[in-house]
Parts: C-alpha cells; sequence; structure tokens
C-alpha cells in the first residue's frame, strides 16, 4: 500500500509540475506582451496546482518553491506596471478577481508586497489586511505554505526602528504585531494537523507536522532580528504573547518544539532577565513534553553565555538566577513523578555546570545541588542502565574538574552520598576518577580527617564491597588499580608529625581491611611513608620531641612491624622479609638496638621459614648481609649471632657458586672501615678461605660430572677480595696467600682440563693490570704491591 | 654523536607517585638513542613509559621490581665504549667504590653504571668510570639522606664521553657536567 501511495504521489507532483511550468509558459509571454489580463489569467490557473491536497509536505514543498520563483517574475511585472501608470490600488482590487481563493491570496500577496513598497499606503494597514485575509484558507498545509510566503515577501517591509517603513503613525509594535498574528496563527494550523485523519495515522501526521515546524519557527526567529524588539519590548509583548500561545494550544510537540526555539532564538541576556515567565511557563505545559531536555538545553546556554565573560556574572547574581532555576527543576521533578532517573540526573548536572560556572565560590550550591539529587534518587536502589551511571559519573566528574582540588570535592557532604547509589563497578570507575585527578594536580592530602574521607569514597578500590566477586576483574586491570591506589599514598603528606602519624593510622585502617590480593600493593607504600617521617624526626633536634608525643620512631616501629605482619595472610615473604629489613636499618638510625633486632629476627625467620626458591634466596642473602654489614647499632653479642645465621645460610646455599659467592661477601661482615670495633682480619681470612675450599669443591664436580674444569671465575673473584683486603691493610692478608692464589689461577688456566673461558681470562686480564697500575702508583700504595709478581 | 640515559630507583609507585614533571618534560621522545637503567621501576608502567621515550632500553634487575626476569647484569657496546650495568644490591659492601670496581675488572667494561644507593657519583679510576645516576624520583633510601632526584645523560662521541648529570634541587634543574676520554680505541681494554 505504502509503495503505491509513494508512486502515486511522484506521479502528482510530476503532474503539478508539469500543470504548473505549463501556465507559468503563458504567464510568461503574457508578461512579454504587457497582457495585465492575460497574465492574471495564468498566474491564477498556475497557482492552482497549489490547490492540491493530495501531497505530503516535503512534496508540496517542491511545487511551493516552484511556484515561488514565478511569483518573483510576477512581482517584477507588478511594479513596472504601477511605473506605467497603473494604479497599485486598482490592481490591488483587480487580484481578487480570481476565481479560487488561494490563487487569489498569493496573488494579493504579491501585490502586497508592490504596495507597501509604494508607499501609497501604510505599510501596518497592508500588513493588517493581508495578514487577516490569509484566514481564508483553513486547511493546515496550504494555509502553512501560504502564510510562510507572506513572511517570506513581507521580512524586508516591516515598520522597523530605522527601516524607511517607519513612521509617526506606524511602529516597531505594529512590525511586532504583525508578525504575532501569523505566528499565531500559523501555530494554530500547525497544531489542527495533528488531529486530521484516523488515529492509526497518527505516527505518519507527527512525522509530517515535524517537517512543517521550521515554518511556524521562523517567525520566532524574524522577531528576534527585527532591531527595535529591545528588552522591555520583548518581556512586555513577545514573550507573553508567545508564550501565551505554547501554553494555550495544548499540544505537546508545539511545545516542545517552541520552548526550544525560544531558548535557542532569543539573546541570552533577555532569557536572564524573564528568567520567572519563562520558568514559570514549564509547569503549564503538557505533562508528556520533555521538559527536561528543554530546562537543560536553556542551563546550557546559561552556562556558556556565563563563561563568555566575566562582565555578564552580576547580571546573574542580579536575578538570583540559581536560586529561580533550582526551583523550577525541583518543580517540574515534583511534578512528573515517574521521571526517569537518567532524567533527573541530566537536569541535576545541567544545573550542576550551570553553578560551577556562574557561582564556583559557592559550595554550598553545589553541595545542595547533590543533596537534591539524593533525594530523588532515594528510594530507587543502586542504578541500572549504564546511561544513568555515566550521567552521574559526569555529575560527579564535575566539581573535580572545575576545582582541581580534591579538598573541595571533599568538603561537598553530599558527595558521598551520590556515590552510594552506584553500583560497585562504576563506583571503581568513578573512585579511578577521584585518583586520576589527585595525581593530575599534584595535589597533597594534608590532614587525617580528609584522608578518612578520601578514602571513603574510594572504598571500592580499597576493598571488597558486598556482592563484589574479585574475580571479576581482569589481572591487569586489578595490578594498574592498585597500584594507582599506591601512587595515592604518596600523595598524602604533613610536615607536622602528629599528624602525619594519624594520617598513616588512618591509610593502615583501611588498606588492612583490604584482603590479602591488595595488601602486597598497599602495604609498601605506606611503610616507606612511615620511614620517611621516622627520618623527619631524626633531622628534628633532639630537645624539641615531647614527653606525650605519640609521634615518636619507636611507636611508629610498632605500627610498622603491626603493617608488615598483615602481609603474612597473603603471603608475599620475599617483600615482607624486605620491608623488615629497611626497618631494621631504620632502627639503627634511630639507634633503638632491641627494635633492630627483633626486625632482624622477623627477616631472618621468613628466610628459613618461607623462602624456599633458589633464586630468592640467592637475593634475599645479599640483602641481608649487604644490611647486617651497614649496622653499627649492635653490640658484639646480638652481631655475632646475626652474622653467624648469615654465614650459615650462605654456605647452606644450593649452588656451590652461590655458596661460593655469599660466603666471600660475609667477610665484608668482618671488617667495616668506619667501626674500629669491626675489623677482625682472622674472621676474614676465615671466610675467604671458605670459600676458596667451595669452589674448589665446585671445581672437582665440574671435572666428575662434565669430564673438564668448570670455570675458573669463582677463583678470580676471590682473589679480588684478597686484594681488596690486602689493600685495606688486613694483616692476615699476605703477599704470599695473594701470590700462591695468583698461580693457582694461572695453572688452572693452562691446565690441561681447561675449558676457554674468553670472560674469566679478560676478567683475570683486568685484575692484573689493577695490581699493575697499583704498583705504578708508587708511595705506600706502590710499596705494598711491590712483592706481588704478576 | 650518541646520546645515552642513565636512570633508576625510580621506586613507582612503593617509594614515589611519578617523575619529577621538569624531568618529565624534558625526556622527549626521539632525541635519546639507548636508554641504561639500573633498576627498580618497580612497575610494568613505569618500564612502558622509557620505552616510549626510546626503545632501544636496557634493564638490570633491582630488589623491588616487579618483573623478575631482567638480568642481574648487562654489557652492550656503544661506539668505543663497553658499557656495564648492573642495580647494585649485589656487590658488597653497598656502595663501596673498590667493590664495584672488581665488578668492573669482571664484566670488563670502560664505564659501569650501577644503582641501589640513590645517590648520584661518577668515579674515574684505573680501568675506566664508574657512573651512579642516583634516583630519578628522588626516593627514599635508608642508605642516603636527603636524596635529590637525578639522572645522568651520557654524550658518547669516538673515544671522549661527557657525562652530563641533572639534578632537581629545591625545585630547579641543575645540570653538571664531567668529562672522560678513553686513551686507545683497542676492543679489549681501556687504560
Amino acid at each position: 500500500m505504502h509503495h503505491n501511495g509513494v508512486e502515486d504521489e511522484e506521479k502528482w507532483l510530476a503532474a503539478g509540475i508539469t500543470g504548473l511550468q505549463q501556465n507559468a509558459f503563458y504567464m510568461h509571454r503574457a508578461l512579454d506582451s504587457s497582457n495585465l489580463k492575460d497574465a492574471l489569467k495564468y498566474s491564477a490557473q498556475m497557482l492552482s496546482e497549489l490547490r492540491t491536497s493530495r501531497l505530503s509536505p516535503q512534496k508540496y514543498y517542491e511545487l511551493y518553491m516552484r511556484a515561488f520563483d514565478e511569483l518573483r517574475k510576477l512581482e517584477i511585472f507588478f511594479k513596472e506596471e504601477t511605473k506605467r501608470g497603473c494604479s497599485i490600488v486598482e490592481l490591488y482590487e483587480l487580484v481578487q478577481h480570481a476565481g479560487n481563493i488561494l490563487p487569489r491570496l498569493y496573488l494579493l500577496c504579491t501585490v502586497g508586497s508592490v504596495y507597501i513598497k509604494s508607499k501609497e499606503a501604510p505599510a501596518k494597514d497592508i500588513l493588517k489586511d493581508l495578514v487577516e485575509m490569509c484566514r481564508g484558507i483553513q486547511h493546515p498545509l496550504r494555509g502553512l505554505f501560504l502564510r510562510s510566503y507572506l513572511s517570506q515577501v513581507s521580512r524586508d517591509k516591516l515598520p522597523d526602528l530605522g527601516s524607511e517603513y517607519e513612521g509617526d503613525a506606524e511602529t516597531v509594535s505594529d512590525a511586532v504585531e504583525f508578525v504575532l498574528q501569523n505566528f499565531t496563527e500559523m501555530n494554530k494550523l500547525w497544531v489542527r494537523m495533528q488531529h486530521q485523519g484516523p488515529a492509526r495515522e497518527k505516527e505518519k501526521r507527527e512525522k509530517e507536522r515535524s517537517e512543517l515546524r521550521d515554518l511556524v519557527g521562523k517567525n520566532l526567529h524574524v522577531l528576534s532580528q527585527i532591531e527595535g524588539v529591545d528588552l522591555d519590548m520583548y518581556r512586555e509583548t513577545v514573550l507573553t504573547r508567545v508564550l501565551e500561545q505554547v501554553v494555550n494550544c495544548k499540544d505537546e510537540i508545539a511545545q516542545c518544539y517552541l520552548m526550544d526555539c525560544i531558548i535557542q532564538v532569543f539573546p541570552d541576556e533577555y532569557h536572564l532577565q524573564t528568567l520567572e515567565t519563562l520558568l514559570g511557563a514549564f509547569p503549564q505545559l503538557q505533562p508528556s513534553v520533555d521538559i527536561k531536555t528543554v530546562l537543560s538545553r536553556l542551563m546550557d546556554r546559561l552556562s556558556n553565555y556565563a563563561a563568555s565573560s566575566a562582565e555578564v556574572l552580576p547580571e546573574f547574581f542580579q536575578v538570583e538566577a540559581f536560586a529561580k532555576l533550582s526551583n523550577a527543576i525541583g518543580k517540574v521533578i515534583e511534578a512528573q513523578d515517574d521521571m526517569p532517573v537518567i532524567g533527573v540526573v541530566t537536569l541535576y548536572s545541567s544545573l550542576l555546570t550551570f553553578t560551577l560556572q556562574v557561582h564556583p565560590d559557592r559550595l554550598d550550591f553545589v553541595d545542595q545541588i547533590l543533596g537534591a539529587c539524593v533525594t530523588k534518587l532515594s528510594g530507587k536502589g543502586k542504578l541500572e542502565d549504564s546511561k544513568s551511571r555515566k550521567q552521574v559519573v559526569a555529575l560527579l566528574s564535575a566539581p573535580l574538574q572545575k576545582y582541581n582540588d580534591i579538598d573541595i570535592a571533599l568538603k561537598l557532604s553530599n558527595y558521598p552520598h551520590v556515590m552510594e547509589y552506584l553500583d560497585n563497578g562504576t563506583k571503581k570507575e568513578m573512585a579511578s576518577v577521584i585518583i586520576q585527578s589527585i595525581m593530575k594536580n599534584k595535589t597533597l592530602i594534608s590532614n587525617s580527617e580528609k584522608v578518612e574521607a578520601l578514602f571513603e569514597l574510594i572504598k571500592g578500590l580499597i576493598k571488597d564491597l558486598e556482592g563484589n566477586l574479585q574475580s571479576e576483574l581482569d589481572e591487569e586491570d586489578f595490578h594498574e588499580e592498585q597500584n594507582s591506589v599506591a601512587r595515592l599514598i604518596q600523595m598524602l603528606h604533613n610536615d607536622d608529625p602528629e599528624e602525619m602519624l594519624k594520617i598513616i593510622c588512618t591509610v593502615k585502617k583501611h588498606i588492612l581491611a583490604g584482603g590479602p590480593k591488595r595488601l602486597p600493593f598497599t602495604v609498601p607504600p605506606l611503610i616507606f611513608n612511615a620511614l620517611k617521617l621516622i627520618r623527619r624526626l631524626q633531622n628534628r633536634d633532639e630537645n624539641v620531641a615531647e614527653e606525650d608525643t605519640a609521634a615518636t620512631p619507636k611507636k611508629i616501629f610498632q605500627i610498622l612491624n603491626q603493617i608488615i605482619e598483615a602481609l603474612s595472610s597473603v603471603p608475599v615473604p620475599e617483600v615482607a622479609m624486605r620491608l623488615y629489613l629497611q626497618c631494621a636499618e631504620a632502627a639503627d638510625d634511630s639507634d633503638l638496638e632491641p627494635v633492630a633486632y627483633e626486625f632482624f629476627t622477623q627477616a631472618y625467620l621468613l628466610y628459613e621459614e618461607e623462602i624456599s626458591d633458589s633464586k630468592a634466596q640467592v637475593t634475599a642473602i645479599h640483602l641481608i648481609i649487604g644490611t647486617l654489614q651497614r649496622m653499627h647499632v649492635f653490640g658484639v653479642e646480638n652481631r655475632d649471632t646475626l652474622t653467624h645465621k648469615a654465614t650459615g645460610y650462605s654456605a647452606k646455599l644450593l649452588k656451590k657458586p652461590d655458596q661460593c659467592r655469599a660466603v666471600y661477601a660475609c667477610s665484608h661482615l668482618f671488617w667495616v672501615d668506619d667501626q674500629d670495633s669491626i675489623k677482625d682480619g682472622e674472621r676474614v681470612l676465615l671466610c675467604l678461605k671458605r670459600a676458596l675450599r667451595i669452589a674448589n669443591a665446585a671445581q672437582q664436580m665440574a671435572n666428575a660430572t662434565r669430564g673438564s674444569g668448570g670455570s675458573v671465575a669463582l677463583f678470580i673473584e676471590i682473589l679480588n677480595k684478597y686484594l681488596y683486603f690486602f689493600e685495606k691493610g688486613v694483616t692476615q692478608i699476605t703477599v704470599a696467600s695473594v701470590q700462591s692464589l695468583i698461580e693457582l689461577i694461572t695453572n688452572e688456566m693452562q691446565g690441561e682440563n681447561a675449558t676457554p673461558d674468553p670472560t674469566a681470562d679478560a676478567f683475570f686480564a683486568s685484575t692484573l693490570r689493577f695490581i699493575q697500575f697499583q704498583k705504578d702508583k708508587g708511595g705506600a700504595v706502590g710499596e705494598k704491591y711491590e712483592a706481588i709478581k704478576v | 654523536m650518541v646520546l645515552v640515559l642513565a636512570l633508576g630507583d625510580l621506586h613507582i609507585p612503593h617509594r614515589a607517585p611519578d617523575l619529577p614533571a621538569k624531568f618529565k618534560s624534558m625526556l622527549v621522545p626521539g632525541k635519546i638513542q639507548h636508554i641504561i637503567c639500573t633498576g627498580n621501576l618497580c612497575i610494568k608502567e613505569v618500564h612502558d613509559y622509557l620505552k616510549t621515550i626510546c626503545p632501544d632500553l636496557h634493564i638490570t634487575r633491582g630488589e623491588y621490581d616487579e618483573e623478575t626476569r631482567y638480568p642481574e647484569t648487562k654489557t652492550l657496546t656503544i661506539g668505543q665504549f663497553k658499557l656495564g650495568i648492573c642495580h647494585g644490591h649485589q656487590v658488597i659492601p653497598w656502595g663501596d667504590l673498590d667493590s664495584l670496581a672488581m665488578l668492573q675488572r669482571q664484566l670488563d667494561v670502560d664505564i659501569l653504571v650501577t644503582g641501589h644507593t640513590h645517590q648520584f657519583t661518577a668515579y674515574k679510576h684505573e680501568a675506566g668510570v664508574v657512573i651512579n645516576p642516583g634516583s630519578a624520583t628522588g626516593a627514599y633510601s635508608s642508605i642516603t639522606y636527603d636524596v635529590n632526584p637525578s639522572f645522568v645523560l651520557m654524550d658518547i662521541d669516538g673515544l671522549r664521553v661527557v657525562v652530563y648529570v641533572y639534578e632537581l634541587i629545591d625545585g630547579e634543574v641543575k645540570v653538571d657536567k664531567i668529562d672522560f676520554k678513553k686513551t686507545t680505541a683497542s676492543a679489549n681494554s681501556a687504560h
């Protein structure tokens, strides 16, 4: 059926165009021969094509445009006729003899245009006559186009301020009156279309109405272009009359379109000054009108206006724009009980953008908006659809972006309440947005209350929320998420140690509830924050510390112990061990021997009981030895115990080369340059000899298992250690021992079973070069090395 | 002229949130030919970021690095120079120049780049140069108090290397430079 309909329309349009063109042809002939009578006859016939009821708006428009072009030529002809002596008044009379009313009125408008130009009568009288005559056409489609024609031809002939048609008797008011009348009549016709035809074709009719809406809206545009329409006239006449029509027509489509039109077409200053009137119309509109979209657009326009220049801001304050908008929104939401959540949030979003632009200093306004949002959201449960969630995220992100300072967002009491309505996934998304904002602005969060508020906001990242299955999240994403929390922890700082300690305790409370998966990420940054605090306390003058301050190194170490202990629940022994060793060093700096010893004990226990991977053990033992080597707080007994254990661990590593290296590293435990009490040459030598034995054993094992000598690298390393201590002046390291080692290596390298090893060769060569270099230095050093033969 | 960026011990996110902004704006992609990193980044994001500055990235393992497969030591040749990289927690006593010299002899390199102490040093001895670029983020260290963020840029040109050290002190970037020359161009040794 539809297919037929379209085909038929095409046919009718074609027929209409043909008819029109034919008559136009004859009309032109008449024009050329100045035959007025024929011109009128054929033009009327031509215009008859526009009497059709068969065309849809799109097609009718095509026909109309052709007629329009032809009428321009006719108008020129009329003008020339009047120059030739034909009376315009008579012409005006003559065209009304046309048979059918539609052609008659088109011709009348055309002549009317010439009449006004001639100035033989006041423009306002002619315009009034025309706009009223057009009432003769009550068919919506035909009437709309006719009046549109009237609007087009009269456009440049209105008695506007400063126009040639202005006079004493006729003014801008008359121009406005004319346009308003045309507008009103056009709207009535437009609305009437809604009720024409059977109910089942409603959708088709609404589509056609939509195609015609700009014809009606054009009138508002014309009004906005009239120079003489100043704020007072707009306020008193234009807006009042337009709104009257909009409200009274009680048509959803017209109301929605026209309200939007008003907002887009007239200047923003006018809207500000008539805000109350404009907003007052909204509750009077049909309930089915999408008010929220229109309202949002109004607020967006006003926001942009406010952003355009600082000079306009006082206007906003003067008209109390915020209060009015806020009330209007409240009323709308109240009236539309079943407004979907997305609508509510969009409205408040627009209001928030507006407020941030116009009243950035009024946090109470911002908080008010968030509060209103919460009130409306309550009772709806968590937001289900993704559009609503996105809108809420946009709502919450706006203050962050505006203020670039998380402190401000933390001051908004309703901020966390809004977040409550997000589902867990979106809560985490929002938390990430917040953290990113902090990182981007490099803001430091400086007291424990703020930290508490902040961690409440981001709790979706800190711990498992109800119903949240951890397995949902991709591992890489989870790492990224937790790493961002770790970075955040670095942004918490206060120079005052008491406050800093409070911050640390607050963070501790939150992260310890985070569960085993999160602890490895969140614990280390907190530990290092605390260590930094301890260092700051050490730097301070001793006398400053008061009796009952909470922030003493000792107390902080206790807290540190508790936090690291939590890692055992994961478990991550390697990380925990490293942290214990860091704390031990810090305790060493604070001269707290028992505390340092306790940390070492914990580290050793982890090594013994939890770290079983060979590679991990090698690194761990080097960390233990390296740390222990630097400790100066231990008394002899404690140091001996720890050293003994360390050497024991070294000798028990799985692979012989690892054993060897760890053991000779232990030699440094017995000789510390800046501590005279730790200079035990005997034990140094013992270590080195033990390392040698292990190297030998390794060599033999290689011979046995692979049939050839293993690498001599270990021997060369040990030789270098001999040289190290030799240079330090350890008497037990004699020239002879160095010499024999050199010979041993030389023999090994030249032996039958030797495997060629360029790396070892290079190492040995550079070692020998070093010895030579030392000899060449002369002086005390040169003397020492003199005896060594290379 | 070959530009080599040497940096390390960033300790992101355990001890520092990010590189200082002033450093970040200096490290523009495409200007540097090689990056040498002593380790302790610690996370993949930092690795990826360094790769955007220069794809030729050489890293050794620090004890806090998330990626456990970085090598303990690495050597590479750039122009006439042999460079060696090692984080340094393996060399005891930590920061001891004589022990580091031993590592240098062992790796047989002209320039040894090492970290762990978070303290910038550039030391010349008979076998070559030992450079510690410090901590690029000024991260906390148990070894060094008052760490300023620092990194090193080496300009290798023939037998000469100019070492520029960039330090962030009280919010300002201060630059210093040190010159080193190799005496012979032989592939095996440097005197």
